[in-house]
């Protein structure tokens, strides 16, 4: 295969790529797109295969079968419950896999192309230094993302004196390391440099809590694009720099609407824990409350909504949690019957991870017209007769609007208090992820159903035949 | 110096990586408008693909697992084909999950 044959190829495969992205831009013509990125990468690895230094196939082949295996069994066995870990699992392999790459480059430049052993050009150095500093950073982050996700770890942020100035000089030392690197060739250098950068994903991702974790996952998808970006320029291959940037640019993005709907800086996200210090706070008024919120039972529930003309459901963590998704159909099924409109309401950063809501209630058959997005539904809250929340505390806080204090501030939330009745289903008045207390809770329209999502949702069923 | 500024033009006087880089902003520039007509309900399954297809690394991967004989490189490489692999295979057949339960509910209502 020419150089120009392979190029032209790669350009179809980044082609596939791009129209892969631009599927998604509607529910119909999205499986084509998916279709497409398929397709692109077939070519991509293909052409790859006849390249003159490619030969130990057996090799190839065989690990592609078992990395296949592996990954096709995950991808039948995952519960879409389970989908924000797996994503941050998926994105460490990425990181890795980078860092392998330029590893090897490292070792072996030869077969790259690059020259010499022990006379690389400056510049592809600094690029494999770059490039593995960044897949590191990725593999130890999103390790640590899919631990806390998990619940291996605590969602709690985890944070200590001096922290930032820690981080702030281990990212000065990364930075020299890989010009010493560079201007070296030294392995030694390379390795420590790539060290520091797993030292720095586990620190980086270690203080942040788990109510910006959407925010997380989507910058390590970020990262990982970038790392590719960074072998891409290593081998010279506009096909993985290509690829990089958009998959950079999407991860990017994503962080970028994730922010803007908490109303936060990207950098404050990265920098910090949400809230952290006035966590013993909260703890103590929230044990005060207690008294003053009014409970009620599945039947009382169920009564309210059938005497309901428009219903809104507000889905969050809660419903994931305990898979209520299925059972919530039924509910909705049976509403409908009776001619109540329900329908969804969808906050930006619901659940853990963007869109995570929409892929469960679509898992639950729930059709896409009748779910909405926060800008579309939240004037509705106002004429709506009840606003149903399950497991949503901190996106449905009205903290976030009148009280300046308060850590989530500013925040835009669903507007679930306007509506004439609020059932609000928790496990307890524990507050939500991001450990602020919901004044919601005392509302004088507001009905707290306790229990486990699924089981409290199981009754109201029950109870509306 | 002048003369490089005469031949700076051509394509093929250019440093590998200036063109590495014109192809770098160009395509983050295509991206950026390709993602945000992504509709916000498809936001989980478009990282899910973007995730396989960062995969593309595997090129990289392929060339590094490729000579013939026997070296660390080569075992770097080997490893390296096997975590892309998972993530191809993963990262497109999740998205497929996804997308298919998304297509099904056209049906059901109205």
């Amino acid at each position: 295969m020419t150089p120009n044959l392979a190029s032209f190829l790669y350009l179809i495969s980044s082609l596939c790529f791009i129209w892969a992205l631009k599927g998604l831009s509607s529910p119909a013509s999205a499986r084509y797109g998916n279709y497409t990125g398929m397709i692109g990468m077939l070519i991509a690895t293909t052409t790859t295969l006849f390249m003159p230094n490619v030969l130990s196939l057996e090799w190839i082949l065989s690990g592609i079968l078992i990395g296949g295996s592996i990954g096709a069994f995950i991808a039948y066995r995952l519960k879409m419950t389970a989908l924000p870990q797996l994503m941050a699992a998926f994105h460490s392999l990425v990181g890795l896999a980078a860092v392998c790459v330029a590893a090897s480059t490292l070792e072996n430049p030869d077969s790259f192309g690059i020259g010499v052993l022990g006379h690389v050009p400056f510049s592809n150095l600094l690029e494999m230094g770059i490039g593995s500093a960044i897949g590191a950073i990725t593999f130890t982050g999103s390790v640590l993302a899919f631990s806390k996700l998990q619940g291996l770890l605590s969602g709690k942020p985890l944070s200590f004196k001096g922290q930032h100035i820690l981080n702030a000089l281990l990212g000065i030392l990364l930075i020299v390391l890989i010009f010493l690197f560079a201007r070296t060739e030294s392995s030694f250098l390379f390795w420590a440099l790539t060290g520091v950068a797993f030292l720095l994903g586990i620190l980086l991702i270690l203080p942040i809590g788990g109510a910006d974790m959407p925010v997380v996952v989507s910058m390590l998808n970020s990262y990982s694009g970038w790392a590719a970006c960074g072998i891409g320029f290593t081998l010279s291959n506009p096909l993985l720099i290509i690829t990089g940037a958009l998959v950079g640019a999407s991860g990017a993005i994503l962080s970028y609407i994730m922010c803007k709907a908490m109303n936060r800086s990207i950098i404050n996200v990265i920098l910090g824990g949400f809230g952290t210090p006035q966590n013993d706070d909260i703890l103590s008024s929230s044990q005060t409350s207690q008294a003053l919120v009014k409970t009620g039972s599945a039947e009382d529930a169920a009564y309210l909504l059938q005497n309901a003309q428009s219903v809104i459901i507000v889905p969050g963590y809660g419903m994931a949690v305990s898979q209520a998704q299925h059972v919530l159909r039924e509910m909705v099924d049976l509403l409908k019957s009776k001619n109540i409109s329900v329908r969804f309401a969808i906050h930006p950063v619901a659940g853990r991870m963007p869109g995570h809501m929409n892929v469960l209630l679509a898992e639950a058959n729930i059709p896409y017209e009748d779910v909405f997005e926060l800008d579309e539904i939240n004037r509705d809250f106002s004429t709506a007769d009840v606003a149903f929340v399950i497991g949503a505390n901190d996106i449905t806080n009205p903290a976030a609007k009148n009280n300046p204090a308060s850590p989530i501030y500013g925040m835009p939330i669903l507007d679930v208090e306007k509506a004439k009745t609020v059932l609000f289903l928790k496990r307890s008045m524990a507050p939500g992820y991001a450990g602020v207390d919901n004044e919601l809770f005392e509302k004088e329209n507001t009905m707290m159903l306790f229990g486990d999502a699924k089981k409290m949702v199981e009754h109201i069923v029950k109870s509306l035949d | 110096m002048s003369d490089l500024l005469h031949t700076s033009f051509q394509l093929n006087a250019l440093s590998p990586f200036m063109i590495g880089l014109i192809i770098f902003v160009l395509a983050v520039f295509v991206g950026y408008y390709v993602v945000w007509k992504v509709t916000p309900a498809l936001h989980s399954p478009l990282m899910a693909v973007t995730n396989a297809i960062s995969s593309v690394i595997i090129v990289g991967a392929l060339l590094a697992c490729g000579p013939l004989d026997l070296s660390l490189s080569k075992i770097l490489g080997f490893v390296a084909v096997i975590l892309a692999s998972i993530n191809i295979f993963g990262g497109f057949l999740i998205t497929q999950r996804m997308l298919s339960m998304f297509k099904k509910k056209e049906r059901p209502k109205k």
